[in-house]
């Protein structure tokens, strides 16, 4: 199931962090990254059922596994 | 050296001087397809027509790249051993991006199969193979320069207008096979549509001949530095004769595209030199699509009449044994009474195998052919990746290889203790039997295949090996001591069993149209 609670200990540094591999890049290059961490990071989680909530979540649609009832 | 195109003879069509009794099985088209089922319903016991609208084989290589189960077909229909002897086997692929190797894969990892992964071999040969075995059949009756020019459908038959050299005639089929490809004229002939996607893209095929030491492989680039910004690959047939496929682009004008003084220069920098022959050229648009249904009261379609789909995945002429692998036995019932309805099994089989095949093709075709914008966004950023992280390797995309697909035999008998290689809806494995071969022990009727298990007697022949360590694998896993497995003509598997008696291999066998 997708961590939907606060799980990173220094938001504020990884935020930073985040901004920080940005740094210097135009909105392509930006893109490019955001498509390289999304891939490197998914690949880390490897659970489609996890991937799925988060597609669904970053689509600002709630998940199927929150509104299906467990069977 | 070029391939000798010998045209076939013509002989006079009996309809031309009188009138012909109604053929149980007409066939429209002699390519691998038309000329596979014509084999396989002759070898069935069953008489069938052939009509072909010229007299020689495919001009131009078209398919190359003949899957393992391709070949098991080809080889059922007795010139297996021909493909086998003339084709170049391969079953590693690499892919590279810009010029460095990104991803690597062996097709046929396992030992243990007569037939190779793939074989490449022009499509010309596979159909003058099976020309010659059609011609050795007496109840195939091939009729070259025979051109349908109408088609009217009734209830229990088709009747056929035919045009040859020598004037027009009538005849009538129960059973109408279109097997005459992607420009199918009977499914225009009979308002049929395609549903699906046409790709915005366009690629050069061509075919030279040069004498070169390339690995029997499959390379495939994305934007090499050769040809910047797009797609290419390149593979190895029989005679010297390699193919080469670039991707153009949908701004690409093909009637430009297809003269060789636009061709060669291309192909020069591929190779790097200038010494080959340009043997053949075609410049083809992707396509992803396929009729609703493939069964049409008298007329049913199969092959690329039935669907198309981009080729890199070799899933077209492959896709189209399968249907005659799924078609065959069971026309062939239905010619000797059984019932019509069996033919819906087909229908229903071929879409699933159809849309298996229609969705590997698109998301390859996507990954080779992003639109601008999130798929381009995405597919460079997998190809970066894949450079330095092997996460990224298996998401690089540059055709996914035909493989049978799995029918999904709802409630067939099966037992979960045995290996899923082997579960119902699959091929049955090969394995190597004595001095020979599973597959062709199995041989084009319903078996009763017994590993390390008594057969029930219910009327089917059986094949009962010495169990072997890879039958073991194969069929029994570590669990099971023994297991009967009931195989279909097509050799798949239609249900297994640990233990099973007379009752329950009778109703197995009924369910899947083996009694009637």
């Amino acid at each position: 199931m997708l961590v939907t609670t606060p799980n990173i200990a220094d938001p504020d540094g990884f935020y930073a962090a985040l901004l920080e591999a940005h740094r210097g890049l135009d909105a392509a290059g930006s893109a490019a990254l955001n498509a390289r961490l999304v891939l490197i990071l998914a690949n880390h989680i490897g659970d489609r059922a996890v991937l799925d909530e988060a597609l669904a979540l970053a689509r600002g649609v709630r998940a199927e596994a929150e509104r299906a009832p467990t069977a | 050296m070029p391939y000798d195109y010998r045209p076939y003879p013509v002989r006079r069509a009996p309809g031309l001087d009188s009138p012909e009794p109604r053929h149980p099985v007409v066939v429209v088209g002699a390519g691998p397809v038309g000329l596979a089922l014509a084999i396989d319903l002759a070898q069935a016991g069953v008489p069938v027509v052939v009509l072909d609208d010229n007299n020689v084989v495919s001009v131009g290589s078209r398919a190359i790249c003949w899957s393992k189960r391709s070949l098991e077909i080809l080889d059922r229909l007795g010139v297996g051993q021909r493909c086998l002897d003339k084709g170049v086997t391969w079953k590693v692929g690499r892919t590279f991006h810009r010029d460095a190797q990104v991803f690597e894969f062996d097709l046929l990892p396992e030992a243990g199969h007569r037939m190779p992964a793939f074989v490449n071999l022009q499509q010309y040969y596979v159909e003058e193979y099976l020309i010659d075995r059609a011609m050795q059949l007496p109840l195939i009756d091939i009729r070259f320069r025979n051109r349908v020019t109408a088609v009217a459908p009734a209830a229990d038959h088709a009747a056929l207008t035919v045009e040859t050299p020598d004037g027009s005639y009538r005849i009538e089929a129960r059973w109408l096979v279109a097997c005459d490809g992607a420009k199918s004229p009977v499914r225009g002939m009979l308002g049929l549509d395609f549903d699906g996607v046409l790709f915005e893209e366009r690629f050069l095929i061509a075919d030279i001949e040069m004498q070169a030491d390339f690995p029997s492989e499959r390379w495939f680039w994305f934007e090499p530095t050769f040809h910047p910004g797009q797609s290419a690959l390149l593979h190895k047939q029989p005679d010297n004769i390699y193919r080469i496929d670039l991707q153009l682009g949908w701004d690409a004008d093909p009637e430009a595209e297809r003269r060789p003084e636009r061709i060669l220069p291309r192909i020069e920098k591929v190779v790097g030199h200038r010494d080959f022959r340009l043997d053949w050229a075609s410049i083809y648009t992707f396509q992803c699509r396929r009729l609703a249904r493939f069964v049409h009261g008298p007329v049913i379609f199969a092959g690329d009449s039935a669907h198309v789909v981009s080729p890199f995945g070799a899933r077209g002429g492959n896709g189209g044994l399968q249907d005659v692998d799924a078609l065959g036995w069971r026309l062939a019932a239905v010619v000797q009474g059984a019932p019509a309805a069996l033919l819906q099994a087909y229908d229903r089989e071929r879409q699933w195998g159809a849309d298996e095949n229609i969705l590997n093709s698109s998301r390859a075709t996507r990954f080779m052919s992003p639109d601008p914008g999130v798929e381009r966004l995405f597919r460079d950023a997998v190809l970066d990746l894949a450079g330095r992280a092997d996460f990224a390797r298996p998401m690089v995309n540059s055709g996914r290889l035909s493989k049978p697909c799995v029918y999904p035999l709802h409630g067939a008998p099966d037992d979960p203790a045995l290996p899923p290689a082997s579960r119902p809806g699959a091929v049955a494995p090969d394995a190597p039997v004595g001095n020979g071969w599973l597959l062709n022990a199995l041989g084009g009727d319903f078996t009763l295949l017994a590993v390390g298990a008594a057969a029930p007697s219910a009327g089917l022949r059986v094949v009962a090996p010495p169990v072997t360590d890879m039958l073991r694998a194969r069929y029994l896993g570590p669990a099971a001591e023994g297991a009967i497995y009931l195989i279909r003509p097509d050799q798949v598997v239609a249900a297994r069993w640990q233990r099973a008696d007379t009752a329950a291999v009778r109703a197995a066998l009924a369910e899947a149209g083996g009694c009637w």
